[in-house]
């Protein structure tokens, strides 16, 4: 076998690192949209990316529905789990606080993991690769077809997002809903039709985040609390509420833990990302791109 | 008043009637821990189910000596505290005659202590080596265990790639106590196979990808790898590895491997991948000679006659468990400290995991010639090594 | 809930005093002991941090670090090095001091879902090194072999004589803790989670204050780990991840963040729910714990402690 040489090394660590902090950054993503409009943190987003594996092994698996249909299919049942979330979890709170909003989000998490693994039971499951599992050779490095996936649904996510932000009424109304809730009832925006459809929305973010990381890593009911916390920390270090900042944090993230696990140690690799974003966080308390007003709304 | 103190009374009635009620004399008491739900419910979660089937049987067939087995199980969640709490409930108030699992090292090492303190038999269904020897090397008296130690699937790998001719490897594993004991009983022993190992790598039990330790492993050329890890991550670990070409190296997993599902969830990578397992996951690839022929055959099917899944490796560890403690029960009654003595000098159980020959300095009572066999993956199924 | 009454307070001790007695008594409530020492030492955990979020409005993530940071301390100290168990605790609780001021000057700083993630870090990179450092941790198999406690020779061997020490340190750190509440102190807590900028302008160094309640709340969490591992005599990392730090969010927020009595109803609930009432529902007990917290944020956002209040303002209308 030929020897590897230091720079498809490197190479093959910084792909590694983005795919999986593509991963991330579309988790952080969708913290941000509910973020933006209710100043929630959505802990059960992790919840979210482990129903789009899920379901998306049961229509394509299990029932055998091709691609092209599973995938809006399975997109589709978990926003409604994300409007059942609303509904159900949020808007009947009379008294929101973050303390409280926090625990309804983890009891949700708790409900809808649990519920999983009734359905689904412990085991973890597969889907096949979108375009097989041969891998591209390049530079020394070798690429699965599938991480080619992942990082093209990022960026298909975000050009979307931000037509949907900058050019529709809706969108406009959303980002209206952010900067001043008040104001924007004002004027008309049904706010709360806004908050759901922010649930919505991160929903199907998550679904199809779940959905292209299923064939890398395999799927079970248990994950959703790490990548929720992945996420989370890719949201804090890029900024809260910035979309940029989001997939900045992601991508950062997952190549510092990539790095860290080939350079120095891989079994502190979670802890070189977090020291990373605790430094990051002590210089510049919003984040890399986060804005300092943020910051000041709320406490606990 | 008087109304708040019959209710009071009532209630109090209630509560007796219930505890009173389950603890029938004729019955013998058997209590169990496992992981069902949590980090770790893939080991507790067939373990339950096993212990269930033999206990449904053995009532079925009318019992122990004329008596129920009664088969109490608690969840401990893979948590410590809960762990202690259950072992000390069975041991106490359900006063049970044996107590079988935990199913985690962690969580078996956690209720040592309890025992010993309670004089209560415990035959654990976790690995460690440290459950049942002190740290004088003494044999704790009141602990068992049957599943094979990490020492012994390292020395059937070990034996494995020095008849290959194998010097240079490199080690992977998780960083959860599966993967740090299946870690350091490698390192431990590798000077005595002659093998240099030249990377020592780890990934997080939740971790999507490992491609980036593997490059570096990639970079030092060894001729094997070993991996040693449970549950999903070790199937990511090996498509990582074909995705990345090492065909030159040579893959062994630990015996974590040894459930037909991983195979199927590889997807053809773990085609020709060595791992060390008991008899209890290839029953069909024993010849007809093989003494725990008889035993696997008639456990497989039953067990996926009646959950319609395929057998684990950890089911097997709680049918080795349940079984021993019936068969102490069978022998002495509930007798605490007879089948303590029972267990201690039983020869020639014939298990799952093995034919168990246990001792006064031997609570595992394994040998890991017997307790493994060398397996292949061919073809996508499991097949003898030679 | 600015004077904590008298009356309830005696009452409560009462019935922990006797409690041991009944439970001897009743079969089906004989290991309620076992489970109350587990409450008692969550019970000094949530004392602390129901002074540093509902008092001072800081959150954190990290409990469950200085939780282990005691344990860690008392446990190595005492099982490699044969230390004295008490002088052990102390050391823990000055080491979770340093670390707490070391982490908490510069995060305590941040605000809101930036303080949370930071102390969630903190948390994570701690359990890390307990997993990681195995040579002195034992790695996540844990460590064996931790004595248990005595005092003059008198040993603390039973589940019963353990259960008074435990519940003897809680109603002790109980009664410190108001009178803090009720102090100068107090007062200037309460203005910080109003108002940190009104009340830094009324002479109130606020960023002194949040460090000093994150310090205390580490040592009552180091104190508590002590305890914790003297009486499993066994300790392993997974006791003290991430997941147990948002076990004792729920438990405040569960109790009622804003009232002290609200800590220890929190950890009573949750110890009692998790450990005992919800094994009855076997595979489906996440999903009732899970709608439990959802129905009581709906329907109780001040947490039970609230309770009273809430039927005080239903019968005045």
């Amino acid at each position: 076998m030929e020897k590897i040489t230091l720079a498809s090394q490197l190479f093959q660590y910084l792909i590694t690192g983005l795919t999986v902090g593509s991963i991330y950054a579309m988790v952080a993503i969708g913290f941000n949209i509910i973020y933006n409009v209710t100043e929630i943190i959505n802990l059960a987003q992790g919840e979210f990316v482990v129903l789009g594996g899920l379901i998306m092994v049961f229509f394509h698996v299990a029932v055998g529905l091709p691609i092209l249909i599973a995938f809006p299919a399975t997109v589709i049942m978990v926003t409604l789990v994300g409007i059942l979330l609303d509904r159900l979890a949020i808007r009947p709170i009379r008294q929101p606080s973050v303390l409280t909003l926090i625990i309804a989000t983890i009891g949700a998490s708790i409900v809808i993991r649990g519920i999983a693994m009734i359905i689904w039971g412990k085991d973890p499951f597969d889907l096949p690769a979108f375009s097989g599992r041969t891998p591209i050779n390049l530079l020394g490095a070798v690429i699965q077809p599938q991480y080619v996936w992942v990082g093209g649904f990022l960026l298909v996510i975000v050009v979307l997002l931000t037509l949907f932000f900058e050019k529709t009424i809706i969108g406009k109304a959303m980002s209206a809903c952010a900067d001043n809730p008040d104001a924007a009832s004002l004027v008309g925006i049904n706010v709360k039709q806004m908050i759901s459809l922010s649930f919505c929305l991160s929903a199907a973010i998550g679904a199809v985040a779940g959905i292209i990381l299923t064939p890398i890593a395999l799927m079970d009911y248990n994950r959703g609390a790490m990548l929720a916390v992945k996420g989370f920390g890719a949201v804090v270090l890029g900024g809260l509420g910035s979309f940029p900042g989001a997939i900045l944090g992601g991508l950062v993230l997952g190549t510092i833990e990539s790095f860290g696990a080939g350079l120095i140690h891989s079994g502190y690799k979670d802890a070189f990302a977090l020291i990373a974003l605790l430094a990051v966080l002590f210089i510049k308390p919003s984040g890399l791109l986060g804005s300092v007003e943020v910051t000041k709304i709320k406490k606990f | 008043m008087s109304k708040k103190f019959a209710i009071m009374a009532m209630v109090c009635l209630f509560c007796c009637g219930v505890l009173v009620a389950p603890a029938l004399a004729d019955s013998y008491k058997v209590g169990a821990v496992f992981s069902v739900t949590g980090r770790a419910s893939f080991l507790g979660d067939p373990e339950k189910k096993t212990a269930e089937l033999i206990a449904d049987e053995i009532n079925q067939k009318g019992g122990i000596n004329g008596k129920k087995l009664e088969l109490i199980i608690y969840d401990d969640e893979g948590d410590a505290t809960k762990t202690n709490l259950a072992v000390k409930k069975l041991m106490t108030q359900d006063k049970v005659c044996v107590v079988i699992g935990p199913s985690l090292s962690g969580n078996s090492l956690a209720v040592v202590p309890l025992a010993e303190q309670y004089k209560i038999p415990l035959i654990s269904c976790a690995a460690s080596y440290k459950i049942v020897t002190d740290d004088a090397g003494k044999q704790r008296s009141w602990v068992f265990k049957v599943p094979q130690s990490d020492s012994m699937a390292v020395e059937a790998i070990f034996d494995h790639m020095k008849k290959k001719g194998i010097k240079k490897i490199a080690i992977i594993s998780a960083t959860d106590g599966f993967g740090k004991s299946g870690q350091s009983e490698l390192v431990r022993l590798a000077p005595q196979y002659g093998l240099e190992i030249v990377a020592d790598e780890s990934y997080g039990p939740q971790d999507t990808d490992m491609t980036a330790q593997l490059t570096k492993i990639k970079g030092l050329t060894p001729q094997a790898i070993v991996n040693w890890s449970i549950g999903p991550p070790q199937v990511t670990v090996l498509r990582n590895y074909r995705d990345l070409g090492m065909t030159g190296i040579v893959f062994y997993q630990s015996h974590g491997f040894g459930s037909r599902k991983n195979i199927e969830l590889a997807a053809g990578a773990a085609e020709g991948v060595y791992t060390p397992l008991g008899a209890v996951v290839t029953p069909e690839a024993l010849p007809e000679t093989h003494p725990q022929k008889k035993v696997t055959m008639e456990y497989t099917n039953q067990y996926t006659g009646k959950y319609r899944e395929p057998v684990s490796t950890f089911g097997g560890h709680a049918w080795d468990a349940l079984g021993l403690a019936v068969d102490a029960l069978n022998a002495v009654g509930c007798d605490r400290a007879k089948i303590r003595d029972y267990l201690e000098n039983k020869k020639g159980f014939v298990g799952q995991h093995g034919v168990f020959n246990f001792s006064p300095n031997d609570h595992n009572g394994l040998v890991w010639q017997d307790a493994f066999n060398m397996i292949v993956v061919k073809g996508g199924d499991w097949a003898m090594a030679d | 809930m600015l004077q904590i009454r008298k009356l309830p307070l005696i009452v409560f001790a009462l019935l922990i005093v006797v409690f041991p007695w009944i439970a001897r008594g009743v079969p089906a409530i004989a290991n309620y002991p076992d489970l109350m020492v587990f409450a008692g030492i969550y019970c000094l955990i949530t004392i602390g941090l129901s002074l540093l979020m509902g008092y001072a409005g800081q959150i954190s993530l990290g409990q469950a670090a200085f939780f282990g940071i005691g344990a860690y301390v008392s446990a190595i100290l005492t099982a490699k090095y044969g230390m004295n168990p008490w002088i052990c605790m102390a050391i823990g609780m000055v080491a979770a001091s340093i670390v707490a001021v070391l982490v908490g000057v510069p995060s305590l700083k941040l605000r809101g879902h930036y303080l949370a993630m930071a102390t969630l870090a903190f948390g994570i990179i701690v359990f890390i090194i307990f997993n990681e450092e195995g040579e002195w941790t034992g790695g996540p198999d844990g460590l064996i072999g931790i004595p248990g406690l005595n005092l003059f020779g008198f040993q603390f061997n039973s589940v019963e004589k353990y259960y008074y020490l435990v519940w003897f340190f809680v109603f002790a750190v109980f009664l410190f803790t108001i009178n803090i509440i009720q102090s100068r102190d107090g007062r200037a807590l309460r203005a910080i989670h109003v108002s940190e900028a009104a009340s830094s302008a009324t002479g109130v160094n606020v960023s002194r204050y949040k460090i000093v309640v994150f310090v205390y709340s580490a040592i009552l969490a180091s104190l508590a780990g002590s305890l914790y591992a003297h009486y499993l005599n066994f300790i392993n990392p997974s006791t003290f991840d991430l997941f147990f730090s948002i076990k004792l969010l729920i438990m405040i927020a569960l109790g009622g963040m804003h009232d002290i009595w609200g800590a220890i109803i929190g950890a009573f609930l949750i110890t009692f729910l998790s450990f005992e009432w919800l094994h009855f529902f076997e595979e489906f007990e996440i999903i009732v714990y899970g709608l439990i917290l959802l129905v009581v944020t709906i329907f109780l956002p001040q947490g039970l402690a609230g309770i009273p209040h809430m039927i005080k303002n239903w019968l005045r209308r």
